[in-house]
C-alpha cells in the first residue's frame, strides 16, 4: 500500500501578530526575520494519520509513505521534518514556473505528480492550509484524478480495499466509507502529532528526496504560475482592529475579581 | 439577451432554509447585473411547504426544487454531480454556496469538475467594472484579500453573518420548477454508513455565547477543571489554545485557533493564553475579550477589552467566588 501525503510550507502561525507584515506589492505575507516557514499544522496531522495507518496495518512492512510538496527552499525543510517522523520518501515540485500558482494550478501539478508516483492507494492532506485558509487543493486533486473524497477525518480505519473515516462534523459522529484509491483530508480532531526522535532524524538523512519540475510531471508551463492564474489577488491589506485594553487592578486577587465581576454584570454577561 | 443566472445553493435544516442560505440571496442581489436572474436551488428529500414563497420573498427570482431521497443523508458526491448537470444546463455566471460543512466541500469539487475557479469563505462582494471582487480573510484574520475569478461559472462560498437579509418582499410571486434528480446511486462513491448525534464535549464551542479558554499559562490539566467550573457558572463552553491541546491537557476538539475551531461568542475569556496569530485567528471576532495573564506584555492584551495581570491559580478561584456572590445576591 502506498500513501501520498500532500504538505504545504506555511508561515509559522505561532508568531506574534506584531511581527506580521504584508508585502502589498507581492500580495502576500512579508517573510521578515523571525517568520519561518513550517509544515502546515493540518498537513502535519495528515502525516500523523499516514503513520497511524501504517502502525495499525497487519502488514506494516508493505505500507510506504511519500510526502509531496511544492515550493522553493523551504519545502526541503518541511520534507525533512516529515522524513524524521517516519515517512519514507519526499518529492518536491520546485521550479520558478510554479511560483505564485493559484489553487487550481497547484492541484493540477500535485495530481500529475501523484500519477507519476502511481500506484497510489491513498492521498492524504490537511483539511486546509492555515495561511490561505481555503481547503481547495485536496479536493481538487480528488476531482482531477476522479477519486472519491472524504473530508475532516478524525479517525481512519482500513479494511481490505475499503477505508472507513470518522468525521469531525460538529454535531455528533459520522462515518463515511469508500473504496481505495481515495483522497481523505484530515482535521485537527485527529489528535496530537508525534515529534521527531533522534533515531528517525538520523535515518531521515539517508532517505531520498526528489525534485521535479514541470517537464517531469508533464504539465504545461503556461498553465502554471502567474500566467496561468484563474484566481487573481487584486489587493491585500491588513484590517484595522483597534481595541483599548482597560487594565483591572487591585490590592489582591479578590479585589480584582470583584471589579471584573462588576464589569461582566454591567455588560449583562452575568 | 437575458443575463446569465446567479445560482444560489440553498441548504435546508429540517426542511427549511438555513440562515446562512437566506443570506446568500442578499449576496446574490449585491452582485446581480440584471434583475430577475437569481435562481435558488434546493436538493433535499424533505422540502418543506411554502419554501418557494419563503425563498422568493427573500430575493429569489426563480426556485428549483429537486426533491429526491438521493439527497438524504447529505453526501457531497450527490450534490456535486447534481449541481454539475444543472450548471451545464443553466450556464450560470456565478454559483453561491453557504460556507457550511456541505458548502466547504462541495464548492471546490464542483469548481474542479466544471474546470473553473472557486473562492472560499467570502465576507463581502462588489462589482467593479463588471468583475466581481470578493473579499475574504486569510493569514488567520491578519489580512484581507480581494479576489477576482476569471473563469465561469465563478464559484464562491459565503461566510455566515456576512450579508444582511434583504427586506422581505411580502407579496412574492414564486416561479417554481420541480425536478427529478438526475444523480444515480452509482455517482455516490463515498457513502455515509454511520450517523449518530454525539456527546463530544467540544461540540458546543462554536455556538456558545460565552467561551472560557485556557492556554499553556494555566499550568496543567487540573486547571481545566477550574475553567470548566467557571464556564458552567457562565453557561458557556470551554476552549483551549493549541499549546494546551498539544500538551495533552484537554481533548483536541477544544482547540480554538487556526488549526482548530473558529468561535465568535459575545464574551471570550482567555486565561493563560499569550495570543499568537494562531490563537487570535480563532477568536478575534468575539464581542468582548477578557484576558488574564501573568505577563503584562502578552499579545493577547492588544485584542482585549479588559485585562488582568495575575497568576490564574490565584485569580480563577477568586473570580468564581465573586461570580457566585453576584448570582446569590
Amino acid at each position: 500500500m502506498h500513501i501520498v501525503v500532500c504538505v504545504k510550507p506555511v508561515p509559522n502561525p505561532e508568531i506574534a501578530p506584531s511581527v506580521f507584515r504584508l508585502d502589498e506589492e507581492a500580495k502576500k505575507i512579508a517573510l521578515l526575520p523571525g517568520v519561518s516557514l513550517v509544515i502546515n499544522p493540518f498537513d502535519e496531522q495528515a502525516v500523523e494519520a499516514a503513520l497511524c495507518i501504517r502502525e495499525n496495518s497487519e502488514d506494516s512492512d508493505t505500507v510506504s509513505i511519500t510526502v509531496l510538496t511544492m515550493g522553493e527552499n523551504s519545502s526541503k525543510k518541511v520534507i525533512k521534518h516529515a522524513l524524521a517522523l517516519g515517512v519514507d520518501k519526499g518529492v518536491t515540485l520546485e521550479n520558478s514556473a510554479f511560483e505564485n500558482s493559484d489553487s487550481y494550478a497547484i492541484a493540477h501539478a500535485l495530481a500529475a505528480a501523484i500519477q507519476k508516483l502511481d500506484p497510489v492507494d491513498l492521498v492524504l492532506a490537511g483539511r486546509q492550509a492555515v495561511d490561505t485558509d481555503a481547503g481547495i487543493v485536496g479536493l481538487g486533486i480528488a476531482e482531477i484524478l476522479k477519486l472519491p473524497a472524504i473530508t475532516l477525518a478524525k479517525d481512519i480505519k482500513m479494511s481490505g480495499n475499503e477505508i472507513n473515516v470518522d468525521r469531525a462534523v460538529g454535531d455528533g459522529t459520522e462515518t463515511m466509507t469508500t473504496k481505495l484509491p481515495a483522497v481523505v483530508t484530515v482535521a485537527h480532531e485527529f489528535g496530537a502529532v508525534r515529534h521527531p526522535n533522534l533515531r528517525e532524524t538520523m535515518r531521515a538523512n539517508k532517505k531520498p528526496i526528489e525534485t521535479w519540475g514541470p517537464e517531469d510531471i508533464g504539465v504545461e508551463i503556461g498553465s502554471m504560475g502567474q500566467v496561468g492564474l484563474r484566481r487573481v489577488v487584486e489587493r491585500i491589506y491588513q484590517p484595522v482592529r483597534k481595541v483599548d485594553c482597560e487594565w483591572l487592578t487591585g490590592d489582591d486577587p479578590t479585589a480584582v475579581a470583584k471589579i471584573l465581576a462588576a464589569k461582566l454584570a454591567e455588560e449583562k454577561f452575568i | 439577451m437575458i443575463a446569465k443566472p446567479i445560482l444560489v445553493v440553498i441548504e435546508l435544516e429540517g426542511g427549511t432554509p438555513s440562515g446562512n442560505s437566506l443570506e446568500l440571496l442578499a449576496a446574490a442581489k449585491v452582485i446581480a447585473n440584471d434583475p430577475g436572474n437569481i435562481v435558488a436551488v434546493c436538493l433535499s428529500d424533505e422540502i418543506g411547504e411554502n419554501i418557494d414563497s419563503e425563498l422568493s420573498s427573500c430575493g429569489a427570482d426563480k426556485v428549483i426544487l429537486i426533491d429526491d431521497p438521493m439527497f438524504e443523508p447529505y453526501q457531497a458526491d450527490a450534490w456535486v454531480s447534481e449541481l454539475a448537470v444543472l450548471s451545464a444546463e443553466l450556464k450560470p455566471e456565478t454559483i453561491l454556496f453557504p460556507h457550511s460543512l456541505a458548502g466547504a466541500e462541495s464548492a471546490p469539487r464542483l469548481a474542479f469538475r466544471l474546470n473553473t475557479a472557486v473562492v472560499m469563505a467570502c465576507m463581502s462582494a462588489e462589482r467593479v467594472n463588471g468583475t466581481v471582487h470578493w473579499t475574504r480573510s486569510c493569514y488567520g484574520g491578519n489580512a484581507h484579500e480581494v479576489i477576482s475569478l476569471n473563469t465561469t461559472p465563478a464559484i464562491a462560498t459565503i461566510t455566515a453573518k456576512s450579508f444582511d437579509l434583504l427586506p422581505i418582499n411580502r407579496d412574492p410571486v414564486p416561479v417554481v420548477e420541480n425536478r427529478l434528480a438526475v444523480t444515480k446511486a452509482s455517482d455516490i462513491r463515498a457513502r455515509v454508513t454511520v450517523k449518530s448525534p454525539g456527546t463530544d464535549t467540544g461540540m458546543n464551542l462554536e455556538n456558545a455565547e460565552i467561551v472560557v479558554s485556557g492556554g499553556g499559562g494555566i499550568g496543567g490539566p487540573t486547571q481545566f477543571e477550574k475553567l470548566g467550573e467557571l464556564a458552567d457558572l457562565l453557561s458557556g463552553a470551554v476552549g483551549a489554545s493549541r499549546v494546551a491541546c498539544d500538551l495533552g491537557w484537554c481533548p483536541p476538539s477544544w482547540q480554538v485557533g487556526l488549526s482548530g475551531k473558529t468561535v465568535a461568542p459575545k464574551l471570550y475569556i482567555a486565561i493563560g493564553i499569550s495570543g499568537a496569530v494562531h490563537h487570535l485567528a480563532g477568536c478575534h471576532n468575539s464581542g468582548t475579550i477578557v484576558a488574564i495573564n501573568m505577563d503584562p506584555e502578552a499579545e493577547i492584551f492588544k485584542s482585549a477589552r479588559f485585562g488582568v495581570v495575575a497568576d490564574c491559580n490565584e485569580f480563577l478561584p477568586a473570580l468564581i467566588q465573586e461570580i457566585q456572590n453576584h448570582y446569590s445576591k
